[in-house]
């Protein structure tokens, strides 16, 4: 029998600085959904223990996701397939050619058409999951799903490049942009910081940036002028009992700060960002006076006001019913929106560096359910389906992977959400082995890999 | 810490049953039993002749024995007694407070505290009963200043968020600050431990700790998680004895859905022998695997190790039960099992016995070292904000409690009341050491970690939630469209009530309701961010529940002869204005609508969106 007791046990685990576990609960909490600038504050706010190490300088140095929540089709979009039959084409027969020879694309999409030397098509992209949660998750994390739940690839991002506060003139800059951000409605649980925590969820906007007044929900009032917001500020200062008595108090400074933080966003230039009035007629034609194409020109502002990731969310593609008469109004309006935001990119320089990628959590069935009740519907398919990218060090002109005659199997060259994950990492300059923050301080890779039971075609070297 | 040694080795022996345990327990207490008749004897000779000089001091003769804190609100009354007349004629006419809401005839109500800090009592603390004694001790020790007590109104609204999460409305407020009964604030736990927010709150509390919900990436499915937090609640509600509970939750077998504390075995990141293991280490020992040896989690795991989980013809049921093939080799089917309990006691299980009663037996045996102290250290952190081991789920070696006795006479406490949990609340709560203002007398940090005076904490997102509800008089809708078919709770569901922890809500998520993946206190994050300042500053949600809701005007009708500035005092902070604050409100009158940015002003201060 051994007779030690567990308390007098010198072989337990390893020893934790207490300090430093304090000093995390400390930090994993402070408010920094919006901004790099509380993490300037280094007078006050002890280092992070578990913060990710600086990346490196990327070619990308930043990410806009334009994610077709519900699953859009692919045979539609960017992998038509006219000489399958019209049990599988419905009545898109027809393609456009690109001004890449050999490209073809759906003939809904011209103005994309118009630009295929910018993008690259991924024709294989796969998972085989055709639930939406599940589908989204490893599309999103580009991990299976399993024990924890990992962070998206927006919060993988922001982690590594808004949060390191080591270019001190850089953090100032971008103080008070949100560096992760959602237009307009969050993605749901399964999409955001995962086992990160709040610090890194994104800032969704909510409102519409089409309005007349983008009503950022919490920064833009749609009730209240700006003098008004200042004298509640006053007031409130004046007012607030027990921070004033308790003027050092830790929790309270926080809060004081946190206040401030929001009020130079409310107040400050910062949140001029969010102000699409200030661009040009003609060019918010362009992108399309919608919600989705002005969220891709809201997008843009962000990304050139130093914010690292935007999605974009848009929703609808979940089309088991009456697919076509849905793709007939919302292609037009993807094509619009995504080919401007690219074009513009491109005309300001901001192209090179910025990664633009459009995809959705799975394909859809390619051949056309006629029966009741779908009435011409297409249903999920995770087994082979195609996502755009563009910019920030991916090539374009070019096409990866192939999808079957029928648009139903991969043909050649199987990409793995972690394989296109792992791809865009290594663009925005995230090292292959470094690890994720987390409560634990465990190590836990960034990068998502074969050793933990994903399948794996390769990075994409062929267009980086 | 005194360290325990060793478990009685024969708890393989014979499994005993509740009603010998409880008579065993006892006769083994006997020695302890004599010590703790020694200390209490001393402490209660100590605590009257504390009263019999202070009774003397203030020359009065309130007969009440429960508590200094209960003369001190007489004497607050007492005090106002006598500012009562002047004060109330002064005010009158002096608020001109919103689209003419002040009528001739309307009274300013009488403040009960003192002029500009409505925190603290007038009187300072001083220790009353073994918590306080211990407590002081250290003060003593490290010539460490406790802050003064609290005012009543601070005590009012301090139990009711944190013993029921629920705020006070606004004429529960006045009804405790009017009463003039010098035991109120102990007949005010009382009632707060029979209330049914009390079992809705430490529901949710429990719920985080066993982590309840219904996807991702734990599946329990919603129905088994409903089931499973309606046990829970239940179990709360009934005050089933702590050491019940955590056997119950343990040892049980069964469906999913019939049998819901057998959940506990399916809310894991794992279902393999050491991930349970994992789980019980750190829901019922206060302590995380991944500090120990791999040897010490392969021991426990072997208790975990016949856990077996089978499907049935329903949808989603599953069956936890005993395997007694499961981890054996064919041939040692009949062979006992060895194992060695986490104080490395060595124990044989006889096949066809569940390993994991075997565990539980010595897991809530009074002896255990860790059973009864990580419950007692639990309560005492969610009612101080602090753990006397701090955090309270990461007791180990080399992190030792900040008061050794203090934690050692809870526990004592816990088992002698029949693991009685309220009996714990109640303790702690009727201490001054709990009872201590927020304004501490001197610096902060040392003296936080010895409860010198009560710290300041951002409320619980559900809290909060509900709080903001409760003043407008609005709902939130709560529902999950994951998975399908979608779970849709009923209007006005309060948000310490959602049985599931997978139900969405941006503003849950926002404020740092805990994701329940592991179980860790950490996991639930209450610090303001500057989102969440945005989201209360300035968001449509929170300027619609006070324009569209009609909490404001109730509140202000339902007290026609009160000041609208009293009645949304009483309604959002539970206590009246000072004299400055009543002239600053006052000075806001040009205003368009001034009842509602009062409001605002009130749910934004510190006071409303932190416990103090």
């Amino acid at each position: 029998m051994k007779a030690k007791s567990y308390y007098c046990d010198s072989s337990c685990g390893p020893e934790l600085n207490r300090r430093q576990l304090m000093q995390c609960g400390f930090l994993a909490s402070a408010g920094y959904l919006l901004a790099a600038r509380l993490l300037g504050a280094e007078t006050t706010t002890p280092v992070d223990p578990d913060a990710p190490p600086k990346a490196k300088e990327g070619t990308a140095k930043a990410v806009i996701q334009i994610w077709l929540g519900g699953g859009p089709t692919h045979v539609d979009t960017f992998d038509p397939k006219p000489d399958a039959g019209a049990d599988y084409t419905g009545p898109l027969k027809g393609t456009c050619p690109t001004n890449v020879p050999g490209i073809h694309i759906g003939e809904l999409m011209p103005e994309l058409a118009k630009l295929a030397d910018k993008y690259s098509l991924i024709r294989s992209f796969t998972h085989g999951d055709n639930g939406h949660e599940t589908a989204s998750y490893l599309t999103q994390t580009g991990r299976n799903p399993g024990k924890v739940v990992f962070p998206a690839a927006g919060a993988v991002v922001t982690a590594f490049k808004a949060f390191d506060k080591s270019d001190k003139e850089q953090a100032e800059k971008e103080s008070l942009v949100p560096p992760y951000v959602v237009l307009t409605q969050p993605q749901g649980r399964f999409s955001e910081a995962g086992f990160m925590g709040m610090k890194y969820k994104p800032f969704a906007t909510g409102g519409d940036p089409n309005a007349g007044r983008f009503a950022v929900e919490g920064i833009v009032s749609a009730n209240l002028s700006e003098s008004q917001q200042r004298d509640r500020r006053a007031l409130l200062a004046r007012m607030n009992a027990l921070g004033n008595a308790l003027p050092t108090d830790s929790e309270l400074v926080v809060a004081a700060k946190s206040r401030d933080d929001a009020y130079d966003l409310m107040l400050g230039d910062a949140g001029q960002v969010f102000n699409l009035n200030t661009e040009k007629d003609e060019l918010r034609v362009r992108y399309g006076r919608n919600k989705f194409g002005q969220s891709c020109l809201a997008a843009r502002k962000l990304i050139e006001q130093g914010t690292k990731f935007v999605t974009v969310n848009d929703g609808g593609w979940d089309t088991h019913k009456d697919h076509f008469a849905a793709m007939r109004s919302k292609l037009p309006v993807l094509d619009r929106g995504l080919a401007t935001l690219i074009a513009d990119l491109a005309d300001r320089g901001l192209l090179d560096s910025t990664i633009v990628w459009c995809i959705g959590e799975f394909g859809r069935t390619p051949k056309v359910a006629t029966e009741s009740p779908w009435n011409g519907g297409r249903h999920h398919y995770g087994k082979v389906f195609s996502s755009l990218v563009a910019g920030g060090g991916f090539k374009g002109g070019q096409v990866v992977g192939e999808s079957d005659s029928r648009g139903e199997n991969v043909k050649n060259r199987p990409v793995y959400p972690g394989d296109l994950i792992g791809t865009m990492y290594e663009l925005v300059g995230i090292d292959p082995e470094a690890s994720l923050p987390n409560p634990r301080g465990d190590f836990i890779r960034a990068t998502p890999g074969e050793d933990e039971g994903m399948r794996s075609g390769g990075r994409l070297k062929e267009i980086t | 810490m005194s360290i325990r040694r060793a478990a009685p080795s024969n708890v393989t022996l014979n499994s005993p049953h509740r009603g010998q345990h409880r008579r065993r327990s006892r006769s083994f207490n006997y020695q302890l039993l004599q010590s703790f008749t020694a200390i209490f004897c001393t402490v209660v000779l100590g605590v009257f002749f504390l009263y019999i000089l202070r009774v003397s001091r203030e020359n009065r003769g309130t007969a009440s024995s429960r508590s200094i804190a209960a003369s001190s609100a007489a004497n607050d009354q007492l005090e106002n007694e006598s500012l009562r007349s002047d004060r109330s004629e002064l005010r009158l006419g002096t608020v001109p407070w919103s689209s003419g809401l002040p009528q001739p005839g309307m009274t300013t109500e009488v403040s009960s505290t003192h002029g500009a800090n409505p925190f603290v009592s007038a009187l300072p603390a001083q220790p009353l009963g073994t918590i306080d004694d211990l407590v002081w001790k250290q003060f003593a020790a490290l010539n460490i200043q406790p802050a003064p007590l609290c005012s009543d109104e601070v005590f009012l609204r301090r139990i009711y968020i944190d013993v029921l999460g629920t705020l006070p409305t606004a004429e529960e407020a006045r009804a405790f600050l009017d009463d003039r009964d010098p035991d109120k604030r102990a007949k005010l736990i009382d009632m707060a431990l029979e209330r049914p927010e009390f079992a809705d709150y430490w529901a949710m509390k429990w719920s985080d700790i066993l982590r309840v919900k219904a996807e991702f990436p734990i599946k329990l499915w919603p129905q088994a998680a409903q089931a499973y937090h309606r046990w829970i609640r239940t179990a709360i509600k009934n005050n089933m004895p702590y050491d019940e509970f955590a056997r119950a939750l343990l040892t049980s077998s069964g469906s999913n859905f019939r049998t819901p504390q057998v959940n506990f075995y399916r809310a894991l990141q794992g279902k393999e022998p050491a991930a349970i293991a994992q789980a019980v280490a750190v829901t019922f020992m206060g302590e995380r695997t991944e500090r120990w040896s791999t040897e010490r989690l392969e021991d426990m795991s072997v208790f975990f190790s016949q856990v077996g989980y089978k499907p049935t013809g329903e949808w989603k049921e599953e069956i936890v039960y005993f395997d007694r093939r499961k981890g054996k080799d064919k041939a040692a089917f009949n062979e006992p099992l060895n194992a060695h309990l986490p104080n490395s006691v060595k124990v044989q299980i006889a096949p066809g016995e569940d390993p994991r009663r075997v565990f539980a037996d010595w897991l809530i045996h009074e002896k255990n070292p860790w059973f009864a102290r990580v419950a007692a250290n639990r309560v005492w952190s969610w009612l101080l904000g602090r753990g006397i081991v701090e955090p309270a789920d990461d007791i180990r070696v080399d992190n030792p409690p900040s008061n050794p006795e203090l934690l050692d006479f809870l526990a004592s406490q816990l088992i002698s009341a029949d693991y009685d949990l309220k009996h714990l609340y109640r303790i702690i709560l009727i201490s001054q050491t709990y009872q201590l203002a927020c304004i501490p007398n001197g610096e902060q940090s040392l003296g936080a970690e010895h409860f010198a005076s009560y710290p300041v904490r951002r409320l619980e997102a559900e809290v909060l939630i509900d709080a903001i509800c409760q003043i407008t008089k609005t709902s939130e809708s709560y529902m999950s469209i994951i998975p399908e078919p979608f779970t849709f709770l009923p209007e006005g569901t309060r948000a310490i009530e959602l049985p599931d922890g997978s139900i969405t809500s941006s503003f849950l998520e926002m404020f740092g309701r805990p994701a329940r993946d592991t179980g860790l206190d950490s996991e639930r994050n209450n610090k303001l961010t500057a989102a969440q300042a945005l989201h209360l500053l300035n968001s449509n949600h929170i300027h619609n529940k006070l324009k569209q809701g009609s909490g404001l005007s109730e509140l202000l009708s339902s007290t026609p002869n009160t000041a609208p500035v009293d009645a949304l005092y009483l309604g959002i902070l539970s206590r009246r204005p000072t004299d400055d604050e009543r002239a600053m409100a006052g000075g806001m009158a040009g205003y368009g609508d001034g009842a509602q940015t009062l409001a605002w002003v009130l749910i934004n201060s510190d006071e409303f969106l932190y416990r103090h």
